[in-house]
């Protein structure tokens, strides 16, 4: 077995939350750049000009990428051969988000469903355990920003829909949201699986590096023909027109109840934030 | 016809009637924020007929949750937040004098109506660039509800801060327009 401890835990979801929110990774730079290349709209490419423009200035001055700064959603990915000492797993990741949120001056933004009360700490984290091989701890930080996680929906389709009925509940979802999510946005879309799981493969969809090819061929095809049915719509940046509605689309599929078809769409906003880091 | 104007709050209906959607505007001076919870209140004051904590005649509320201020800065990243959540209250506060708001997303039927009858405006500023709003946020003080946190009422001073006009008085929709022109069916 091999140990790791909790305040290596704390420190490193401290710096990843810190990380996230004021330095936008190489892949979004990098598709925002070849955006302002395609994009027909005048005022479609003077906004994505501003999106780097203002990741540039975050990075500069440790101002965040955007003020709502995110539920702190948390994937642990956790080799079966570590022990964890010196605490709680759980609470060294909600030590972390703490600290990072107040070292860091990132809004706080998790409240009591009814009273709207704020925790005032950015607590409790979403955390997320799934076990692998091997001793090491892959900790993955994704603020959550709630414009465009409330764009997101969950379909529970009749199985014979297939393909078309999940790209019609795809392109109902992203016209629906309309300017709302902050686009040009990254959709990601969890096939199959149960209710539940739909929704959280939607979400893992969304940790994929922007412009990199998916593993499985028959998904990889019908994200790049999604795209372009998506980007037809015509919603553009900020909603104000043009060809850039998302940047990408990510699908991961498992299999389902014979019954059943699941489609899960989360939407994220322009500012797709994600930092990881092994211990 | 789209054309850079310069405004500073508060607004005259005159001010406002000229604007045409796609106009670009920037405001200097003073502008106010309000998200959920404080709209929630205001709306509940003006109900009861209580005083508000800020005068709407002529205002500008900007609907933003900043993140905290770096020292040595006014305040944080201040994008505009998603402006339908604040739909059911903004008609009321349109009728009380409220001339313009600031936000990004689509508004109600209610809202729009509101605009046109008591001459006021929808301004979009670009979503999620918080890092870059807040380079024109001079000032930033907390004047009502500072137990909201985030969703405390702040006086901004602001300079050059600057807006799309998405819904004029006449009613007309950028959102729609801008979409319409580049939807391919």
């Amino acid at each position: 077995m091999r140990e790791i401890f909790c305040d290596e835990i704390i420190s490193t979801v401290k710096r990843l939350f810190m990380e996230a929110n004021t330095r936008l990774g190489d892949d979004m730079m990098a598709v925002f750049q070849r955006s302002t290349e395609t994009e027909e709209s005048p005022v479609g490419k003077e906004i994505l000009g501003q999106l780097i423009e203002n990741a540039n200035l975050s990075r500069e001055t440790g101002v965040p990428i955007c003020q709502d700064t995110g539920l702190a959603v948390v994937f642990l990915e956790m080799g079966q051969d570590v022990r964890i000492v010196g605490g709680n797993l759980i609470e060294a990741v909600n030590e972390g988000v703490r600290q990072g949120y107040k070292e860091g001056y990132l809004r706080k933004s998790v409240c009591h469903p009814f009273t709207r009360a704020n925790t005032g700490d950015n607590t409790p984290a979403v955390v997320y355990v799934d076990p692998v091989p091997g001793d090491r701890l892959k900790i993955i930080a994704v603020p959550k920003g709630g414009g465009s996680e409330n764009m997101s929906r969950l379909f529970m389709l009749p199985p014979s829909s297939g393909k078309a009925g999940v790209l019609d509940k795809i392109l109902e979802t992203v016209r629906d949201a309309g300017p709302n999510p902050c686009p040009p946005t990254i959709i990601g879309v969890g096939i199959g699986g149960t209710f539940e799981q739909s929704a959280l493969q939607a979400k893992k969809a969304l940790l994929r590096p922007v412009g990199s090819t998916n593993p499985d061929p028959e998904l990889d095809t019908l994200e790049r023909e999604w795209l372009v049915e998506i980007n037809k719509l015509g919603i553009g940046p900020q909603g104000l027109g043009g060809r850039t509605t998302s940047l990408a689309l990510h699908i991961r599929m498992l299999p389902c109840h014979i019954a059943s078809l699941p489609v899960a769409i989360n939407v994220q906003c322009h500012a797709a934030r994600h930092k990881e880091s092994i211990l | 016809m789209t054309q850079m104007i310069r405004m500073t709050p508060p607004l005259a209906k005159e001010d406002v009637i000229r604007l045409n959607i796609g106009d670009k505007v920037l405001l200097s001076g003073v502008i106010y924020t309000a998200r959920d919870a404080a709209h929630k209140r205001l709306y509940d004051l003006i109900q009861k007929g209580e005083e508000l904590p800020i005068m709407l005649e002529g205002q500008v509320i900007y609907y933003v949750g900043p993140s905290p201020a770096l020292p040595g800065r006014a305040i944080g990243a201040a994008g505009p937040t998603t402006s339908y959540r604040m739909d059911p209250y903004a008609p009321t506060l349109i009728a009380n004098g409220l001339r313009a708001m600031i936000g990004k997303g689509k508004r109600s039927k209610e809202v729009i109506e509101a605009m046109k009858k008591h001459s006021a405006v929808y301004l979009a500023a670009v979503g999620g660039a918080g890092a870059l709003m807040s380079q024109s946020i001079l000032e930033a003080k907390i004047v009502a509800y500072p137990e909201l946190g985030p969703e405390a009422v702040w006086r901004f001073v602001v300079k050059d801060f600057p807006a799309i006009v998405v819904n004029d008085v006449k009613g007309n929709d950028l959102y729609m327009e801008g979409v319409k022109q580049y939807q391919r069916t």
